[in-house]
């Protein structure tokens, strides 16, 4: 590991703010678009089968 | 000409056209695209924020790369994507390949504006100012546009096949950015820097700084191959609602 102390990882020599912002975002999107995806296909399903009992 | 009446493009080109088999075979796909994000993504974010040295110079504001570039990457990818399918689409009328080419839209535009908000981030310690109206970053911006003009046409009209025409005119139009973002920080005196990554070159990174990026663009493509693939598989169910194979997939659901 390059950090010696937990808070030297979080505060990254005055940069961490920066990285771990970056890094939210990433972490963000990615679980935004996988979420997306999935609950348009969940919502299609429940539409179209209501529409084939019909 | 008979050189071209006898060519023929592979089976699986055509097999693609069919909606109800891009739908099975994106769903034997997927798993091996998630298991292979999840693997690259965990791996390159781990290295890279805990293990990766320190840059001499930008110290450890540089592990901002391992999100930016993956994003930036994929951007253009994605956007790339969107205009081969959409051609392949307007010559072989194929209504798979518009719906790839739709699924590419949210996706790509989500990783242009992570490119542009973490590049953004990693300017302020790194230039000084969060914003310059550099060419690199002015021509990545122009593609988040495209990205939302393509969004708003596909909104704007609804017969989907007209929608898929007019997107896809958008998007091969569009793809002349591409190489202007490729080249803006050799064509221009930028304040960007030029590439880090390259195919054909060694990278000038030692390998514990340039491996977790490697991992972390390999399962950024991964992930978004699931993505699309899933968004097209939606859009097929939208589109094929009719088809009486859709109704048999539904009854096992």
């Amino acid at each position: 590991m390059y950090f010696t102390s937990f808070e030297q990882l979080i505060s990254m020599d005055g940069h961490g703010f920066y990285v771990w912002f970056c890094y939210a975002c990433f972490v963000l999107l990615v679980a935004g678009n996988i979420w997306a995806a999935k609950h348009r296909q969940q919502r299609l399903v429940k539409q179209i089968k209501s529409q084939l009992r019909r | 000409m008979s050189w071209f009446d006898n060519w023929h493009l592979p089976k699986w080109f055509y097999q693609m056209a069919s909606p109800k088999w891009f739908f099975d075979f994106g769903a034997r796909l997927q798993p091996w695209f998630a298991a292979l994000a999840l693997l690259f993504i965990v791996c390159g974010l781990v290295w890279g924020l805990l293990y990766a040295p320190a840059d001499y110079q930008q110290g450890n504001s540089f592990r901002i790369m391992y999100v930016h570039v993956p994003a930036a990457i994929l951007s253009q990818s994605i956007f790339l994507m969107m205009g081969v399918t959409g051609a392949i689409g307007l010559i072989w009328k194929m209504k798979v390949a518009f719906m790839v080419a739709r699924a590419c839209t949210l996706v790509g535009a989500s990783f242009t504006a992570l490119a542009l908000i973490t590049g953004a981030i990693w300017g302020k310690p790194t230039w000084g100012a969060y914003w310059v109206w550099d060419a690199r970053l002015t021509s990545t911006l122009i593609m988040l546009f495209l990205y939302t003009g393509v969004m708003a046409l596909n909104q704007a009209i609804a017969d989907r096949s007209v929608a898929g025409r007019a997107t896809a005119i958008l998007a091969i139009i569009g793809s002349i950015n591409i190489p202007v973002i490729k080249y803006s920080v050799e064509w221009w005196n930028t304040l960007h820097q030029a590439s880090t990554f390259t195919l054909t070159a060694k990278p000038s990174m030692p390998p514990e700084m340039y491996m977790p990026l490697l991992f972390m663009v390999l399962g950024c493509y991964c992930l978004c191959a699931w993505l699309v693939v899933q968004g097209t598989r939606n859009e097929i169910l939208d589109q094929e609602r009719q088809a009486s194979w859709v109704a048999r997939y539904l009854e096992d659901q």
